[in-house]
């Protein structure tokens, strides 16, 4: 009895957090799902069905298979357990096909998959020094970076209710990040290279892999100043590094190379068909550069400087994804956006190649790869605010400078997964988990660093309460207006503004701290 | 973390809780013609609404509530409405009187409190029920705790009045009844009849009778409305029991059919005398020792004995004995978590019925979860902790070696949690035999029973044996 009372009562804490938080995905079971539900299930479907020459050529339903090959594995391996639950969602014809056990199934599938995510989270509290922390078990670091990365809203609320296999995905992503830290370069490196074969998304985050492996991986010393020290170059490190990732890349392309589809392949992973903003703008910088061409082409027609003939009439916040033309700013294409986002990223980049910092200067320009991005991105999703809001946890309970970033970051990048869930059911669950993160959230971190300089300023609370105002607008005045016949896509556009400039004032903040940190000589050792 | 936060938090976490559970089916979804209890809350919305006509709620969907037509009437927008309004009624009644009862529990940390917070909003059994299967049993409980919370704290008009509410919301409130009244009359009796008792004891029943008739008025109108009112709450035609339940009578019958033996009023005369029998000791040490330790295990036993030998009890009736069990969680947390876990178990076959499998399982499991450590139940079994040092010492005057009860405690906790586990799984996965259908629910309910019994009898020790020590103990209330 005793055995169980230390297991269950004693210590085990993380074990408690981790099972609390599984068992609340099992309750958000029955809840809303999206498109993503019907996707996967079709993904399922092709790869059980069919021969892998046909994989990346099923075009029965809408949604194809847009992801790279290890995944399409991964749900070739998921399907092979499905047949026990419903066979009929095998069946490529079926299209829509929902019935209970196959929701038993997919979401089951998700968060029993979760559980790489858990092991990464324990990994990465290990990276913690919890020197600073009070005796009280809430007080310490790791506990306060465990609840935030395990009971994640934003990954809550996409995993299990919108339904996406985010978890063990960034489970992968904060165990090589973890490993980095742990000076395990390879893995770490190994991680990276199967993740990114899993979803390209990550490549996003790719340049800080990168640069920071050859910087401080393969130049074994740094001299005393902590600029780089040539002669120290490792030939063996690069090109084991250099073979891990070929290696990946050949275990998951080769196939397709040997079957000559490869071409067909990239073109399903990269649409640039799809329009600069996805339906529902993401919260970034062309939402701001949208509104704002919006705003000028509404003044411009008011002023009659503006020919109302020459205007397209498609408005870019219907719900249909399109090609579009702005009215008084310059169009965007695709190369435009690249070269911004590689403009943004260039800063931090530099920054870790000439002020190494060890893995916390890797990790803070990870970050900014991810937020850079996500903010000068084409097509980019709202979702995708998760990759830079889940390593930046990990920061947070470090400094006060950065917990400031992350909570207005996290707060306002949470506010905006809202538009993803619209039906009136999930309203309260969706209002009651972001309260509880949030609260959670500013609490602890307040609580672990009351001795320094307040949280916030007096700017940044107001824009932060001013969330409240703007859901209870969206979501319980708006729809009872006159104007929601004639503007239904005011709450989005509002929603996506009103966030564009809390992360983009986020971004701009780490960038400061980030360029103005003093380099590592005069640091404390990580 | 300041404490408000933290309770912020907690009461969040129960509010996602129990919103996650009404996703799911309710009773008698699309079961016609009978439905169950959530078209009974419908139809007693079309009956109250539409005779005689009131104003209030004219802005609603009128086809929610049109008198006959609206038999039945199922749609995702008024499953919203209703769950909405159970949400609404927990937030306003019940969860204040939990916080602030666990807020005015002495001698226990702030983190404990908020704990207990946690659990008891975490019980399953009510979730379940309010939530799932739809009723409003977060009213009258809520009323009863708020009478609860008055009477301990010395305001007994208020506290009075509260549980006259609770009971003219829902007459299964009269489980509570008598420890209230044993506890009040025994307080007016300390302050001694000639003087200051005298008013009190005036001033409660004034309080009582003008709350009653003021929610009577209506229907005195005429004497044969009231009686009719009263036939419907007492419907003592339907018999000592009705389907499956874990009381003595149900389960007797699997040896003995007294229902077709007996005839009805020798079985009313049966069930009550062996229900005033069992709560008679303890509501008398009540009357002659009020105090408000003794006043919560009161009701304990109280509604105990009233679920098992009274007349026409349904198996949600247990949620009358976990309320008064949850609030003695903080002073015996492993006999009161075994106790919850029995309760929600008890009313598996009904749950099963409605399709809330998967929410049991993961309610039930995350609130053991809690319990396990928030209270660290299991390092807490040693004879003073489970409150039987008293006790145990009496008996060793006789029985020098009587000192394994602890030990027989714990060994009998692991036989009932393993038994309970097999059944549940053997209930979801098997199909019973031919001859026997119900062989499960009976099972459950047999095995429940069992395990209430010894509940009664760990209660009652509690309170006999509690007056030796109860001069001199000085922190017992």
């Amino acid at each position: 009895m005793a055995a169980v009372g230390i297991a269950a009562g004693g210590g085990n804490w993380f074990s408690a957090l981790a099972l609390g938080v599984t068992l609340l995905k099992c309750l958000l079971i029955p809840t809303y799902h999206s498109t993503d539900f019907e996707v996967h299930r079709n993904w399922l479907a092709i790869t059980h069905s069919l021969p892998v020459s046909q994989w990346y050529y099923e075009a029965t339903s809408e949604w194809t298979l847009d992801y790279p090959p290890f995944f399409a594995w991964f749900e070739y391996a998921l399907s092979h357990v499905a047949k026990y639950f419903d066979q009929e969602m095998l069946n490529v014809h079926n299209l829509n096909y929902s019935s209970s056990r196959t929701l038993l199934f997919q979401r089951f599938s998700v968060i029993f998959t979760d559980v790489l995510f858990v092991y990464a989270v324990h990994e990465c509290c290990k990276c913690i020094d919890g020197k600073k922390a009070g005796k009280e078990l809430t007080e310490k670091p790791k506990f306060i970076l465990s609840v935030l990365l395990l009971w994640n809203f934003g990954l809550l609320i996409v995993d299990h209710i919108h339904f996406q296999y985010n978890g063990f995905l960034f489970g992968l992503m904060l165990l090589s990040v973890a490993r980095l830290f742990q000076k395990r370069h390879m893995e770490g490196a190994f991680l990276f290279a199967v993740l990114l074969h899993f979803k390209h998304i990550y490549l996003y985050v790719a340049p800080a892999y990168g640069v920071y492996l050859l910087r401080s991986y393969c130049f074994t010393a740094n001299k005393p100043d902590g600029s780089v020290r040539w002669n120290s170059f490792s030939f063996v490190r690069l090109i084991s590094l250099g073979l891990v990732v070929f290696l990946v890349s050949a275990l998951s392309l080769g196939p397709f190379l040997a079957l000559n589809q490869l071409p067909q392949v990239l073109s399903r992973l990269f649409p640039f068909k799809r329009g600069l903003c996805h339906a529902y703008w993401a919260p970034n910088f062309w939402a701001l550069y949208n509104a704002l061409d919006k705003v000028l082409s509404v003044i411009g027609l008011k002023l009659k400087l503006l020919d109302p003939n020459k205007i397209p009439k498609a408005s870019m916040t219907s719900g249909l994804v399109q090609q579009f033309q702005h009215t008084v700013l310059p169009s965007v294409t695709p190369l435009a956006t690249l070269i911004c986002t590689l403009m943004a990223i260039l800063p931090s980049v530099f920054c870790l190649w000439f002020k190494p910092q060890g893995p916390r200067g890797f990790l803070r320009c990870l970050i900014l790869c991810a937020l850079s991005s996500f903010l000068f991105g084409w097509h980019v999703h709202e979702k995708a605010i998760l990759l830079a809001v889940l390593p930046m946890s990990l920061l947070s309970v470090g400094k006060a400078g950065d917990a400031s970033i992350f909570l207005i970051l996290s707060t306002t990048g949470h506010y905006s997964l809202f538009p993803l869930l619209f039906t009136a059911p999930e309203l309260p669950i969706k209002i009651l988990l972001m309260l509880l993160f949030t609260i959670y959230s500013i609490s602890s971190l307040k609580t672990l660093f009351r001795k320094e300089k307040p949280l916030f300023n007096w700017m940044e609370t107001f824009y932060l309460l001013g969330l409240g105002p703007l859901e209870v607008f969206c979501e319980f005045i708006f729809p009872f207006t006159s104007w929601k016949l004639k503007y239904p896509f005011i709450p989005l556009l509002l929603t996506s503004v009103y966030c564009a400039v809390g992360i983009t004032y986020a971004w701009f903040k780490l960038y400061v701290s980030v360029l103005t940190d003093p380099p590592v000589g005069k640091t404390k050792k990580q | 973390m300041e404490k408000w936060n933290l309770m912020a938090v907690v009461v969040l976490l129960g509010l996602t809780v129990r919103w996650t559970v009404s996703l799911n089916s309710y009773s008698g979804a699309g079961k016609p013609p009978m439905f169950g209890d959530y078209e009974a809350q419908r139809h007693w919305q079309e009956i109250t609404f539409n005779l005689p006509v009131k104003q209030c709620a004219k802005f609603i969907n009128p086809d929610w509530i049109a008198l006959h037509s609206s038999r039945g009437y199922e749609s995702q927008s008024h499953k919203l409405f209703m769950r909405t309004t159970v949400l609404i009624a927990d937030l306003l009644i019940y969860i204040p009187a939990v916080i602030l009862y666990c807020c005015c529990l002495k001698e226990i940390s702030t983190k404990k409190k908020i704990a207990n917070v946690l659990c008891i909003l975490l019980y399953p059994g009510l979730i379940l029920i309010d939530y799932g299967h739809f009723q409003y049993n977060s009213v009258s409980l809520g009323f009863a705790l708020w009478g609860v919370l008055g009477v301990s704290c010395d305001w007994d008009l208020l506290g009075s009045l509260a549980f006259c509410l609770a009971i003219n919301y829902k007459q299964m409130e009269l489980y509570h009844s008598l420890p209230f009244f044993c506890f009040l009359l025994g307080k007016c009796f300390k302050k001694g009849l000639k003087g200051e008792g005298f008013v009190l004891l005036i001033k409660l029943s004034c309080t009582v009778v003008a709350s009653f008739i003021l929610c009577w008025l209506p229907f005195f109108t005429e004497r044969e409305q009231t009686l009719q009112v009263l036939r419907r709450l007492f419907p003592v035609d339907r018999g000592l029991f009705e389907d499956k339940v874990a009381n003595i009578w149900c389960s007797f019958s699997i040896f003995l059919k007294i229902k077709d033996i007996l005839p009805r009023h020798i079985q009313i005369i049966i069930s009550f005398c062996f229900t005033l029998l069992s709560l008679l000791p303890a509501c008398i040490k009540l009357t002659l020792q009020p105090s408000p330790r003794g006043f919560r295990f009161t009701l304990v036993s109280c509604a105990l004995s009233f679920f098992l030998f009274s007349f026409q009890v349904h198996e949600k009736s247990i949620l009358l004995v976990s309320l008064p069990v949850c609030l003695v969680l903080s002073e015996i947390p492993f006999m009161s978590t075994w106790f919850l876990l029995v309760s929600t178990f008890s009313m598996l076959p009904l749950l099963l019925k409605d399709e809330l499998l998967i929410p049991s399982v993961v309610t039930t499991m995350a609130f053991f979860i809690a319990c396990a450590t928030s209270f660290s139940i299991f390092e807490k079994t040693s004879e003073e902790e489970l409150q039987l040092k008293s006790f145990s010492i009496s008996v060793r005057k006789y029985l020098p070696c009587f000192t394994f009860l602890p030990r027989i405690i714990q060994y009998l906790f692991l036989i009932s949690v393993i038994t309970m586990a097999l059944l549940t799984l053997i209930t979801v996965t098997l199909e019973p035999p031919q001859k026997l259908p119900d062989l499960f629910s009976v099972l459950i309910c047999f095995l429940s029973c069992l395990n209430f019994l010894f509940f009664l009898v760990y209660f009652n020790i509690i309170i006999m044996w509690d007056s030796k020590n109860g001069r001199n103990q000085k922190k017992t209330n």
